[in-house]
């Protein structure tokens, strides 16, 4: 008989005024009772919304019912045939608008709680499992992947499977890319990250940090000189943007990359660390993604006491994940909706004092489908901070595409690839993630490097 | 492929510079003069930005020359030789434009000399006429004067104190080789923001072409963060990827200077720490 609570089981969490003054994760996890009375509230239906609605096709009935029934490990088995990080997707999925959006459940009442499912069964397995991966016998292939980000470290993981013998080749000091530099400790531990990529090295998986590809070795280089028959590039989105607005070179304005990788990267949390970071008492992040809410965060944990949240449409147009607006907001995040930033004003000593914004209302859609946001005439007014984030979005890095002849990209610098193989414009070369698709999600990151993986196989195999 | 980066030789070239030969053969086999490299010094260790100074692509060296300023630099000098770097990735940055060049100023201002002097060295070897002005505080912080001595047509001393070659700032050597008919093609200056913001100045009058080698704070040196950028003839560039070679007739200086002087404060507490714990180690 199912369960037919018309409500999720709440994830336990760090209580809001103690979490925002801590770096440790704020979801706690679903117990194991938690986890059989959700898995119990799965239908398991005939149509299988959920499973359309999973950008890797995860059989998500299929594992839920092993989760009902207890068999953990079995439901582990399930959900790692179509993912390869689990225990990260199961945290950072924007599942409102994938698996869970199209739940039955939902329609009334709460939709199954798949994310937090998916998350119970990958740590229940990396806290149980004992078996270590087992290398592969090499085929003698040699493929390289460019950066080690979700969808490199996936292409990865099938190829070193299938007995490829992978190089991974990281720009910065640490393997992980974004799940490094970016998601922070709290949404994402670093320990979970790093088991992903150990368990890469168990496979056969070579990394190489410190190689700025492009720069230290060109494409054309790896493919000449080192051997390596195919390349995948899964360099992401870099590259972030301003506004270009007065003021925006400020002492006291950071790109949220750049805050970010000072928070996250460096470590600049934690006490002992030398990192240079401001602790800034007012602080204004602009934008509303899932970046943005982490940059607001990790600010209100060093100290700010003010901390907005400044972005130009309405709560129902945010691009974040809800959990984490939500989360934003019981820790004491203040949420500016319909304002944009104008100016950067100048406090004392060249650092920031305020920045001066614009209300705005909602007009007609544009070329995203969203209601434009309009300013209203004569509504300037001053919030006094003396920290701005700009977390407006990234674009790919040029550096790849200016060293590797006949690469083919879009105008922005998206690099150009047939979407049902991840084929770029050079024989040998694939790529995905946000490299092609410009800022977006893990899972579709992931996506991108599976199916990468799969079309470098069938190449290799046939050549 | 990648690996800790051995230190092969350590030269102190006066009491606040240091000298390191670094080995990182892929780095010297690619590296050109007005690129840069980035290292941590260890584990824990922040990302700091330092312009290569020579390279052996032989040897597969890539020689590094710093200031002591801060908590990194600090923990840097006290490595010794033999001993490694443990992150240590380049070349990054656009290589500098010489060639074609006939007659070039090069123009150091004390630490800035390290960048200047393999900048001269490629031009004496592509044949152009170089006339090296190069200045310092005094002569216990002069350094590399024996090197720029070989690859310059003409080498002009400068200290602040008048002890060692003529007293004076580098402008005043400049304004004189200009006034005294030197025509250049190019003035290339690099040191502090405050001389090359001032060498520019100069320049300008005379209308001569003036390349600036921008070292602004920096965490990838890929593009990523955009904590390197300045304003350059009204637009936003950034460092790492755009330069750091800048017409420095169209860099705002004084915002750069700014913007340098972010983390002053932090900095001089943590050289401060880092120098009490090397103390307590000596105890």
């Amino acid at each position: 008989m199912p369960n037919m609570s018309m409500v999720k089981n709440e994830m336990p969490s760090q209580d809001p005024n103690v979490r925002n003054k801590n770096f440790l994760e704020v979801a706690l996890g679903y117990t194991e009772e938690q986890a059989l009375d959700e898995a119990a509230r799965c239908l398991n239906c005939k149509t299988r919304n959920c499973v359309s609605g999973c950008p890797v096709q995860i059989q998500i009935p299929d594992f839920i019912k092993e989760v009902a029934a207890g068999n953990f490990e079995e439901a582990y088995q399930i959900i790692s045939r179509s993912s390869s990080l689990p225990a990260v997707c199961g945290r950072v999925c924007p599942q409102e608008s994938q698996c869970e959006g199209k739940c039955v459940r939902g329609i009334k009442g709460e939709p199954v709680a798949i994310g937090r499912l998916e998350r119970f069964v990958a740590d229940y397995h990396n806290a149980h499992s004992t078996e270590a991966a087992v290398k592969p016998e090499s085929n003698g292939h040699k493929v390289a992947v460019i950066g080690s980000g979700p969808s490199g470290l996936t292409c990865a993981g099938d190829l070193a499977k299938k007995g490829y013998e992978v190089t991974v080749f990281e720009a910065l000091h640490l393997a992980g890319g974004v799940l490094v530099y970016g998601i922070p400790e709290f949404r994402l531990p670093k320990a979970i990250v790093q088991k992903e990529i150990d368990g890469l090295k168990e496979l056969g998986v070579k990394i190489e940090t410190n190689m700025v590809i492009g720069k230290v070795l060109s494409i054309d280089e790896l493919m000449e000189e080192y051997g390596f028959e195919a390349v995948f590039i899964g360099s992401g989105a870099g590259l972030p943007r301003f506004m270009n607005i007065p003021g925006e070179n400020l002492k006291g304005v950071y790109s949220a990359n750049e805050f970010l990788t000072r928070v996250n990267l460096m470590k600049a949390y934690k006490d002992d660390n030398t990192t240079p970071i401001q602790h800034a008492k007012k602080v204004a992040v602009v934008g509303g993604g899932n970046v943005a809410m982490d940059a607001a965060r990790c600010a209100k944990r060093l100290g700010a006491e003010e901390v907005y949240i400044v972005y130009r449409r309405s709560e129902e147009e945010l691009p974040a994940r809800k959990e984490e607006v939500e989360h934003a907001k019981e820790e004491g995040i203040i949420f500016k909706l319909l304002t944009n930033p104008v100016e950067v004003l100048e406090g004392e000593n060249g650092f920031v004092g305020a920045v001066k914004c614009q209300e705005m209302e909602l007009g007609e859609p544009d070329a995203s489908g969203r209601r434009r946001p309009v300013a209203k005439e004569g509504s300037e007014f001053e919030i006094p901070v003396d920290c701005v984030i700009m977390s407006i979005g990234t674009s790919p890095n040029p550096l790849i595409k200016s060293t590797t002849k006949g690469l083919e990209t879009q105008k922005w610098g998206g690099i150009i690839v047939q979407e049902d193989t991840g084929l770029t414009s050079r024989e040998g070369v694939y790529a995905g993630g946000d490299a092609v698709t410009g800022a977006a999600t893990v899972i579709l990151a992931m996506g991108a490097g599976k199916t990468a993986a799969k079309s470098i196989d069938e190449y290799l195999s046939s050549k | 492929m990648s690996r800790m980066y051995k230190i092969i030789k350590k030269t102190e070239l006066n009491p606040t510079v240091t000298l390191m030969d670094v080995d990182a053969p892929l780095i010297a086999k690619k590296a050109e003069p007005g690129q840069f490299i980035i290292l941590r010094v260890d584990e824990e260790g922040e990302r700091i930005p330092l312009t290569i100074a020579d390279f052996d692509r032989e040897k597969g060296i890539v020689t590094i020359i710093f200031q002591i300023v801060g908590a990194t630099t600090e923990k840097l000098n006290h490595l010794k030789e033999g001993e490694y770097i443990q992150d240590f990735v380049g070349p990054l940055g656009v290589p500098s434009h010489v060639e074609g060049l006939k007659k070039v100023a090069v123009v150091g201002g004390g630490v800035g000399c390290a960048i200047a002097y393999p900048i001269a060295k490629k031009l004496h070897n592509l044949g152009a006429q170089v006339h090296s002005i190069v200045g310092f505080r005094n002569k216990d912080l002069v350094i590399l004067e024996e090197e720029f001595g070989k690859v310059s047509d003409k080498l002009v001393m400068m200290t602040d104190d008048g002890s060692h070659g003529t007293k004076g700032l580098v402008t005043d050597a400049l304004k004189e080789l200009i006034e005294s008919g030197e025509k250049y093609d190019e003035v290339i200056a690099i040191g502090p923001l405050i001389m090359m913001k001032f060498v520019c100045a100069l320049t300008k009058q005379y209308d001569i072409k003036t390349t600036v080698s921008m070292n602004p704070i920096m965490i990838d040196g890929t593009g990523m963060c955009g904590g390197c950028r300045l304003t350059v003839g009204g637009e936003t560039k950034f460092a790492c990827v755009d330069g750091p070679d800048f017409d420095g007739h169209l860099v705002d200086f004084d915002e750069a200077m700014e913007r340098g002087a972010t983390y002053k404060e932090f900095e001089r507490k943590a050289h401060e720490e880092a120098c009490n714990l090397f103390k307590k180690e000596v105890q």
